[in-house]
């Protein structure tokens, strides 16, 4: 079983990713588990159709302890049998959502929920990592791999930098490898050339480009990914692809992040931030 | 350097010598040899910093400051322990804080009442909890007079908003609700507890109550927690010397004797190191003065009975001497009953506030030495009091560890070691004569005249019991 988080800035597109590259690797015949881990509870709805899937925390507040659910309530089946679960967790600005995510995979795993028959494991977590609770599926040798959804935007590329940081921690202490960054296209200048370039200086790849293309929403209005709404459409295939990368992917390392000062001098290389000395 | 203190020196520098370097720089500094007049600059003990991790420390937290000694006490607040139930459970009842009242009708001491918190607590955040508990505790509890929140661990962590909760219930319940960020990380100790406790003290209660009628004679008692019934020992010295005592903070103390106070003509304190911020908030705000006393044994009894009286007019010094000469032939009498059992006696002391230094001298009037003695959580201020008042020589130790603590033990051989209940078994069964002095082992009171009958015959009967000599000790190699 290979266990896979995907990290990135807010919106970036981790959950369309995430969940039309798992049907990708299901249609492949790969057995999957997706865990949300963000209190938006939006990780799994294009697998399951539905708006939203009972979560962990959700429940265990309703009856008062996570002691008094059973898996069956939180972990449901969805297209080609794909695996669902969300964490679930807390309105912005109260609580712990960290805590929620800890607590959520920590009964996932101790009531089977990781059957011997899965390949893959997917934790979609929430923006950068900000605490102890977000790093909970890299945290213990849970997901040793982890992909990095960015586009050519600058906010996308800071947090790309920032999670490598993140990593480069766990990485150091434990079995965590950067497994590549997936472009996730914005249509910015020189985009592919600047990810690609930014992959080789964090010392990985960019595993894909994955294409803007409108397909994605209107699947998404139907609460499907694209795979399953237009198993013909250009973009279904560049999801198969990624699938297929990530599949095979066997290079797996200890990112090597960027100090600000070379990120930026990177940006500005690539016209994307002004040289404040020239301006 | 005198001899005296050079020779206690070597002896700390031989304790210390099995501690790895860095530890070994740090816990020097932090024990010391005696110089009462202060002026030895190596004597200085440092204090009021982060405990060495690795050592055996008996300090408590921020949450025990602040729940466990200030807040606790004051009899008609219903006082939440805020967060999971091990914090406030522990520290239930421990202090034995008398108090006159109906335990759950209109006075609510002894209970321990918590908001329980769970795993869902910390995800989704305790507010609305905290809302529900006030709510069901004021239908509980109709007579309780205010309700106070005090703040454990994660409470602080997850950012709960604990004080717009108290703000909007107060206003509905008109009554006060004191939200005490008292969380166990702040603060290298239990001190910094008590000084939010006081904090909140000044911000939530003081000076919003009405005394009717004041008078010239009116006075507060501070920092005594009626352990054993020590306030109210301490309160009729006070009323017999023609004084009025407005309010008793915080042993059997109401939230009105907190509002009140502040009309009050002076300042007595007792237990300096909990609630000195308070005293110093009142003089400035409320031009109180304040004075330190110190009713543990004869010789400082009259000592503070006349330094109190000093504060006033010729009638209050009047009665001041006619209190002292009605009890002076009860206490010569015991003095010399018990002086003969305990004379030369030595007595190795490590406690909390105030007890390091005030307890000195009714062992000395009872003929005993203290050779050493320390504080779990002093500040400097505490240590400059301390120096005056022992030996030159005498050990002095700040946050001492528990394998120093035996080591003095085993050198200085005191006939007694007054301490807490973290190290009350350890010596137990090392056999060495042992005294609870936190809450004085299920006695009581130990202050004024009416203490030191019982703090007499209890030290009689700890260094004299025929027990200790039965206890197998180890074979010494
Ligand atoms: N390749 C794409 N082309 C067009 N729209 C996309 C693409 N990827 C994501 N989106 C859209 O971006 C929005 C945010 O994506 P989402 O996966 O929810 O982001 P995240 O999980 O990172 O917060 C979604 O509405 C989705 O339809
Ligand atoms: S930063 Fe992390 S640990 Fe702190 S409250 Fe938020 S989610 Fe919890
Ligand atoms: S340190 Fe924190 S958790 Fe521990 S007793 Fe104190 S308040 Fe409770
Ligand atoms: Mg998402």
């Amino acid at each position: 079983m290979r266990q896979i988080a995907i990290y990135g800035k807010g919106g970036i597109g981790k959950s369309t990713t995430t969940q039309n590259t798992v049907a990708g690797l299901s249609e492949a015949g790969y057995k999957c588990m997706i865990v949300g881990c963000d209190p938006k509870a939006d990780a799994t709805r294009l697998i399951l159709h539905k708006k939203a899937q009972a979560t962990v925390m959700d429940l265990a507040r309703e009856r008062g302890s996570v002691e008094e659910l059973e898996i069956s309530e939180v972990l449901l089946e969805g297209f080609r049998g794909i695996k669902c679960a969300e964490s679930g967790g807390p309105e912005p600005g109260v609580g712990c959502a960290g805590r929620g995510v800890i607590t959520a995979i920590n009964f996932l795993e101790e009531n089977g929920a990781y059957g011997e028959d899965l390949d893959f494991v997917f934790y979609d977590v929430l923006g950068d990592v900000v605490c102890g609770g977000f790093a909970m599926p890299i945290r213990e040798g849970k997901a040793k791999e982890i992909y990095i959804v960015t586009s050519g935007e600058m906010m996308a590329m800071y947090a790309a930098n920032n999670i490598s940081r993140g990593i480069l921690k766990y990485a150091q202490a434990g079995g965590v490898r950067l497994g590549g960054l997936i472009c996730n296209s914005r249509k910015t200048d020189k985009e592919y050339e600047l990810i690609s370039e930014l992959a080789k200086r964090l010392n990985t790849q960019m595993i894909h480009f994955v294409p803007r293309e409108n397909q994605v929403q209107r699947a998404e209005l139907r609460r499907q990914t694209v795979i399953e709404y237009s198993p013909e459409h250009p973009q279904a295939d560049e999801y198969r692809s990624l699938a297929k990368k990530i599949a095979d992917n066997k290079n797996l390392v200890i990112p090597a992040p960027l100090s600000m000062d070379e990120l930026e001098q990177l940006l500005m290389d690539f016209g994307i931030l002004e040289n404040e000395d020239a301006a | 350097m005198s001899r005296h203190i050079e020779e206690t020196q070597k002896m700390i520098d031989e304790v210390m010598e099995v501690y790895p370097e860095k530890t070994k720089k740090d816990r020097a500094k932090h024990v010391k040899a005696n110089d009462p007049t202060g002026s030895c600059a190596s004597c200085q003990v440092k204090s009021n910093v982060k405990s060495r991790p690795g050592v055996m420390t008996v300090r408590g937290c921020a949450f025990a400051g602040a729940k466990g000694v200030v807040w606790g006490p004051v009899k008609d607040q219903v006082t939440i322990s805020h967060g999971p139930v091990g914090c406030g459970q522990y520290s239930w009842w421990s202090r034995r804080n008398y108090y006159n009242g109906k335990t759950g009708i209109d006075t609510f001491g002894t209970m321990h009442i918590t908001t329980d918190f769970q795993e869902k607590d910390i995800v989704y955040g305790g507010d609305k909890g905290l809302d529900a508990a006030l709510h069901e505790l004021k239908e509980l509890f109709p007579l309780s007079r205010g309700i106070g929140i005090l703040s454990e661990c994660p409470v602080g962590l997850i950012g709960d908003d604990i004080e717009a909760v108290s703000k909007r219930v107060a206003k509905e319940f008109e009554i006060p609700i004191v939200p005490v960020r008292c969380e166990g990380f702040r603060g290298v100790s239990q001190s910094l507890g008590h000084h939010i406790a006081n904090d909140t003290i000044r911000d939530y209660i003081l000076g919003k109550g009405k005394l009717e009628k004041t008078t010239p004679y009116d006075v507060n008692i501070i920092g005594d927690y009626n352990i054993g019934g020590d306030a109210w020992a301490s309160r009729k010295i006070l009323e017999e010397m023609g004084l009025r005592v407005v309010a008793q903070w915080t042993g059997d103390s109401t939230v009105n004797e907190i509002a009140i106070a502040h009309q009050s003509k002076l300042n007595l304190i007792h237990c300096y190191r909990s609630m000195n911020y308070i005293c110093r908030h009142m003089e400035e705000a409320y031009g109180i003065p304040w004075v330190e006393f110190n009713f543990f044994g004869p010789t400082k009894i009259y000592e503070s009975i006349r330094n109190i009286a000093a504060r006033f007019d010729d009638r209050i010094k009047e009665n001041a001497e006619k209190v002292i000469a009605k009890y002076k032939s009860v206490m010569d009498a015991l003095i010399e009953e018990y002086r003969p059992r305990l004379e030369g006696k030595k007595v190795m002391l490590y406690v909390g506030g105030l007890r390091p230094r005030h307890t000195i001298g009714a062992y000395e009037d009872l003929g005993m030495e203290v050779v050493a003695s320390g504080y779990e959580f002093g500040h400097n201020d505490d240590y400059r009091r301390t120096y005056p008042e022992m030996k030159e020589g005498a050990v002095i130790m700040d946050d001492a560890t528990l394998y120093e603590m035996e080591e003095f033990t085993r050198r200085l051989k005191p006939d007694m070691v007054g301490s807490g209940i973290k190290e009350k078994y350890s010596y137990h069964k090392m056999g060495v004569p042992f005294r609870q002095m936190h809450s004085w082992d299920y006695s009581g009171p130990y202050h004024g005249f009416d203490g030191f009958p019982v703090f007499a015959r209890d030290m009689d009967m700890t260094v004299n019991s025929p027990t200790w000599g039965l206890i197998r000790r180890k074979k010494s190699s």
